[in-house]
């Protein structure tokens, strides 16, 4: 047959491919379960950081399980904003207002200084902070549904301009509507969830007075939002790899193409919104459970910036290059922050990292240079068939590379025993 | 009954009118030709047929129906797809997965239905066989047109709608793309061709339509109009 004959041709070429190609062929080409077998023991590791307190990478300055824990929080907030701007291919400059929502919903619900507060009526503290998470969702994928109708008629720079706009009325109407929000003095004794509580913990293990380490509320919250960022992952991978995500990606490539083909594109544009729009407010839910205090000078315009640096950074559409790049952009500056010295040089730590934006400025300027796709770029999986082509094209690879074993190439030969088991799916 | 009919049409960009009253037909399983220089309307005429871009007066009917107020991407539901000017394929993607964008509206049922449009469309286009894993920007504009006729032709359209399928391109590619066309209507496809290339064109149309600033001015058959001394002389070139 004819297709083997081209598939085989890129086979070829893919020998010449990077080491990053050749882990994705080689992902790829697993069957679903043995993906998950192979990544549970990655994910354990993640999920250990905080108690093993590695060497080196644990941080000085501030306590690792509290990073870690703003690391799931700005994770989140890179899937949902990837889902956006990198997989659709709508630039949101205010994508904070989001997170702020979200936070703001669990603050007016749940704080004693609110005057919507409920926890003093029916809804006991204990469960205040797990009755609110589905409502703060629903309020922001609301929010992002009146922002989204209006405005994603407007394309490219306007749509930019809009919703740089939307970031900061949300910031601004939280700090001037003192009545409704607290104003600028935020708002205190936001709920949390209340779970293990024991003698030396006698409010419970998410609560932020549990600043014992290593299990203190920081590891905690990191281990919730883990859980959420894995839930949020299989769906939106489930998302993309399905007629939506097709959808996202024409309408990022060419969105009167996709028009044509008879992608509804406003319909998609603002399924992303929304979808986005919750994944942020989840996000502040949780950071307004961790801190239990929300204030509106945390959800200034820059951090939409840092939001947009973190998917730029880990690669546009690259649901796991986005988290890479989550984890960048919160652990660096954290790691430099208190160390005195570095494998024995003495360096001013504190100094570096409050040179922080100045940094992730070079750094985006020197990655648009050199890597415009980002660190992890992504490798988009649209055909109907897919699955097929990519066991295909990993049996033609593996062949191709036999055939050249005259000139010995180690590596290739290793993971073809999952191959045969891809291969017969 | 006519698949496709124009009546009254009347689009505007704000206060021009780019196209001021064309009506015209095209009968099922003909090859109808819009011709006309720069600016005539003809692009415009295709955007308001495929519904991106909506009218002032007049209406749209196909097969019977009345779509001018059909979606654009309910037309392409409906069964008519456009391979827009300046081609319009998917940088990004491959020419496997721009094909199968092809198919998003009007899906396959079984892989078998797939495999052979798929098949069909490689025994057209058979370097587009050759080039499936290459990503559609990097593909030479001859190559780039194909795709997008082949991307059209996977939605198996009643109606193919074609914007300027020469446009950009040499001589020896513009003759190989034309015979295609001519061979796609051979096989029972109904296509609304717009061009500037009005001798390939012509000779090839059943019948055509002479657009001028918004308007038709003749129209007739293909070679009828080939024939015509003030058509020879204000598209062909000749005096």
């Amino acid at each position: 047959m004819s297709s083997d004959v081209s598939t085989s041709t890129t086979a070829a070429d893919s020998l010449h491919l990077g080491l990053g190609d050749r882990l994705r062929m080689w992902w790829d080409a697993l069957p679903r379960h043995t993906q998950w077998l192979v990544g549970s023991p990655i994910i354990i590791f993640i999920a250990l950081l905080p108690v093993l307190r590695l060497p080196v990478i644990t941080t000085v300055g501030t306590d690792f399980g509290s990073v870690l824990a703003q690391f799931g929080m700005y994770a989140l907030l890179a899937i949902g904003l990837n889902v956006v701007v990198g997989q659709t291919g709508l630039l949101d400059l205010g994508y904070v207002g989001f997170y702020a929502i979200g936070a703001y919903t669990v603050g007016l619900l749940t704080s004693p200084d609110s005057p919507w507060n409920l926890t003093d009526d029916w809804l006991s503290t204990d469960w205040a902070w797990m009755a609110v998470v589905p409502i703060a969702i629903a309020v922001t994928a609301l929010s992002g549904l009146l922002l989204g109708s209006p405005t994603l008629r407007l394309r490219g720079d306007y749509l930019a301009i809009v919703t740089l706009g939307f970031g900061e009325i949300v910031r601004l109407l939280a700090d001037n509507l003192t009545e409704l929000t607290g104003g600028g003095r935020g708002l205190s004794q936001i709920a949390y969830p209340v779970a293990g509580v024991s003698e030396e913990r006698p409010n419970g293990v998410f609560s932020a007075g549990n600043t014992t380490p290593p299990l203190n509320s920081g590891a905690f919250w990191f281990w919730l939002s883990m859980v959420l960022i894995i839930i949020v992952l299989v769906i939106v991978g489930n998302l993309e790899r399905s007629r939506v995500g097709r959808s996202w990606v024409a309408i990022r490539e060419d969105e009167d193409a996709a028009e044509i083909m008879g992608v509804p594109t406003f319909k998609f544009k603002l399924w992303a919104f929304v979808i986005g729009a919750s994944i942020g407010g989840l996000s502040g839910a949780l950071y307004a459970g961790q801190v239990q205090f929300v204030v509106p000078s945390t959800f200034n315009v820059i951090n939409s910036m840092l939001f947009l640096c973190a998917v730029v950074l880990g690669g546009q559409g690259n649901k796991l290059g986005v988290i890479a790049g989550a984890f960048i952009i919160v652990y660096l500056p954290n790691f430099f922050l208190g160390r005195t010295q570095l494998f024995g040089i003495p360096i001013n730590g504190d100094e570096i990292a409050s040179y922080k934006y100045l940094f992730f400025g070079i750094a985006l300027m020197v990655l648009m240079i050199f890597r415009p796709q980002g660190l992890f770029p992504a490798r988009q999986k649209l055909l109907t068939y897919g699955r097929q082509v990519y066991v295909a094209s990993r049996r033609a690879y593996l062949a191709a590379a036999a055939l050249a074993a005259k000139t010995p190439v180690p590596a290739t030969a290793t993971p073809s025993g999952d191959d045969t088991k891809g291969g017969t799916r | 009954m006519p698949l496709l009919e124009l009546k009254d049409l009347t689009v505007a960009y704000g206060r021009i009118e780019a196209v001021r009253g064309i009506s015209l037909t095209v009968e099922e399983g003909e090859l109808v030709t819009l011709i006309g220089a720069n600016g005539a309307g003809k692009t415009t005429t295709m955007r308001a047929v495929s519904g991106i871009r909506p009218l002032s007066t007049g209406s749209i009917w196909f097969d019977g129906q009345d779509i001018t107020k059909m979606k654009a991407h309910m037309r392409v539901l409906a069964g008519i797809v456009q391979a827009p000017e300046g081609r319009g394929v998917f940088p990004g993607m491959t020419v496997m997965e721009n094909l199968e964008m092809g198919a998003y509206a009007r899906t396959f049922d079984t892989k078998a239905e797939h495999d052979s449009t798929l098949a069909r469309v490689f025994e057209l286009f058979p370097r587009l066989e050759e080039r499936r894993t290459q990503v559609g920007g990097t593909l030479s504009g001859g190559e780039q047109q194909m795709l997008a006729i082949g991307r059209a032709l996977m939605a198996r359209p009643r109606l193919l709608l074609l914007d300027e399928p020469s446009m950009g391109l040499a001589p020896l590619v513009i003759q190989q793309i034309f015979r295609i066309i001519t061979e796609i209507n051979a096989t029972g496809t109904t296509i609304l061709l717009v061009e500037q290339n009005a001798q390939q064109a012509l000779s090839r149309s059943d019948r055509a339509y002479i657009l001028e600033s918004g308007e038709v001015i003749t129209s007739g058959g293909g070679k009828e109009l080939l024939a015509d001394p003030a058509v020879k002389q204000a598209y062909l070139g000749v005096a």
